[in-house]
């Protein structure tokens, strides 16, 4: 039995640094620590990272030709992709809503339930995990490439700061777009939810448009658009820090693109159960 | 007192005229599992060429990183321009570097931008006082110091290895720095473009008043350029001399090297 369970899980010996001496442990009870110890020396490395920027971005020297660059490639390549989920979204939430509001004879609601969901809460969240998967996995390859090929080093020596070249106006740049992104899969998730009405029903756009924006005031925006500004500092200081932090082969450049994606998208879904808690208390 | 001492001893008697750029004393530098530097100890003078030979993974490159504190050392100073490198702050750090080359292995083109660009990268942060005019005079005189002025408005993927190091030898030059280093700046180069490349490492030495560390294992490179070599072997420095030390050496470490 001893034998046999000494074969699942081999003894290991490792040294204790605290008191010197050596101690026997089992090698996955050393794996799952080595795990820990990666796990916690990541968000501490993400922390240190995210003040870095922070005390960067208030910086004199404000790269803002860089800053309108990454808007530009942020923003407007990723208005298509944007555009088109924001589209379906509206379109499959109508039709897939639409027979359970009929049992109530509840159908003339449709368009005012589409749009608080669309505005609320799947607009942002939504858009935030398509620019998790593009941004964020775009920005963690150029960096972690960048780093690779020892470009962020060259920039450093010709005493530039990378940081504030590199990171700062990506963070920001994402900040500022990811709303208007979210506005943007907003008003084609609307567009779609017209669509699926006149599918099995007919609703002119105007009657669509105040019957959408009636139960809607103001206060469901503001969250929105705060929530999508924060959703886009966690999309932009993750993927720049997993860049940052890449390895030197070629791997590490997948590895940065892949861990970029996962963390700011399990983020994301994190800071939104925050935001909306937030919300519910002050609203 | 061992050799290397004596040796720094007779270059700093053969006159006051042999100012020191740099000054490396019993500098450590080691990894997580190994040391890769071991008390290394030399200077480099003004207007020279001094070449660090070594094979690979003897710290070459790891030694100019951590002149430029690419790489923070473990022991040790680094002397550059009478500046303890190791003690300076961010900004002092920033304003060194500024009158510094660094020549990288993979000569370091930044991807997104044409030959143009990464040209103007360092002298719009570096030079501020210099007109649009005046950029555009400099990246052209760097351009045809490095035979490229037909590939400005390129982008580093449409260059071969040996133009992007002569490309990157020109991003590096434009900000006219006292101290070159050098990454392998022959390596994975036809012999031809390797002279070349060696040939334009003269050009600068003479042309800017430079002074260079060279890291090569490159025999034609050193014959070409160097004033004076370093051979470093398992992370120390195992013997300093002349070209002519070398190729008469009976040792058979030296003598792998200068076949």
């Amino acid at each position: 039995m001893y034998c046999s369970m000494k074969k699942l899980y081999p003894v290991i010996k490792v040294k204790n640094f605290a008191t010197g001496q050596s101690i026997k442990i089992s090698e996955r009870t050393f794996k799952h620590a080595q795990n820990l110890q990666g796990f916690f020396s990541n968000v501490a490395g993400l922390t240190l990272f995210t003040l870095q920027t922070i005390r960067e971005t208030f910086s004199l020297d404000f790269e803002f030709r860089e800053f309108l660059r990454q808007c530009y490639k942020i923003g407007n390549k990723s208005l298509p992709l944007v555009a088109i989920t924001g589209f379906i979204m509206g379109l499959v939430l109508t039709i897939q809503s639409r027979p359970a509001l009929a049992d109530f004879g509840a159908v003339t609601l449709l368009p005012s339930m589409v749009s608080i969901s669309i505005i609320r809460e799947i607009g942002p969240v939504i858009t935030a995990l398509i620019c998790a998967g593009k941004i964020g996995s775009g920005i963690g390859a150029e960096l972690g490439s960048m780093k690779v090929s020892e470009q962020i080093d060259a920039m450093e020596v010709s005493a530039t700061n990378p940081m504030r070249y590199l990171v700062v106006t990506r963070v920001i740049a994402v900040m500022f777009m990811l709303p208007v992104l979210v506005l943007f899969a907003d008003l084609f998730g609307l567009f779609g939810s017209w669509i699926g009405v006149n599918i099995k029903g007919s609703s002119n756009l105007v009657l669509f448009i105040s019957e959408a924006f009636g139960p809607i005031d103001f206060s469901d925006f503001i969250p929105s658009m705060l929530k999508s500004f924060v959703f886009g500092a966690v999309i932009g200081i993750v993927g720049c820090y997993k860049g940052y932090s890449a390895g030197r082969g070629t791997e590490s450049v997948g590895i940065a693109a892949n861990t970029a994606v996962v963390t700011s998208s399990l983020l994301v879904i994190i800071v939104d159960l925050i935001a909306v808690q937030i919300t519910d208390i002050l609203l | 007192m061992n050799k290397l001492q004596a040796d720094m001893k007779h270059a700093d008697s053969r006159g006051t005229s042999a100012e020191t750029m740099i000054a490396i004393t019993n500098l450590i530098k080691g990894f997580e599992d190994h040391d890769v530097l071991n008390n290394i100890s030399f200077k480099l003078y003004r207007g020279e060429n001094l070449v660090i030979l070594g094979r690979s993974g003897t710290g070459k490159s790891v030694l100019i990183k951590c002149i430029v504190r690419l790489l923070d050392s473990d022991g040790g100073t680094i002397t550059v321009l009478d500046k303890p490198v190791s003690e300076l702050n961010r900004k002092e750090l920033l304003e060194l570097r500024k009158k510094i080359g660094f020549l990288f292995q993979s000569g370091a083109l930044y991807d997104s931008m044409t030959v143009r660009q990464n040209l103007e990268f360092p002298l719009l942060r570096i030079r501020k006082k210099l007109s649009r005019t005046e950029i555009q005079e400099k990246v052209m005189e760097a351009l045809e110091n490095v035979g490229l002025a037909d590939s400005i408005d390129r982008m580093p993927s449409q260059l071969s290895g040996g133009m992007r190091k002569r490309i990157s030898l020109a991003r590096t030059i434009i900000v006219d720095p006292l101290i070159m280093l050098y990454d392998e700046p022959t390596t994975g180069l036809d012999p031809v473009t390797s002279d070349e490349i060696s040939l334009l490492i003269n050009d600068v030495k003479e042309k800017y008043k430079t002074s260079s560390i060279i890291i090569t294992h490159d025999i034609e490179c050193a014959r070409s350029t160097a004033d004076r070599i370093l051979l470093l072997h398992e992370g120390r420095i195992y013997m300093e001399g002349k070209l002519k030390n070398f190729e008469e050496s009976a040792d058979p470490l030296v003598k792998s090297f200068f076949k």
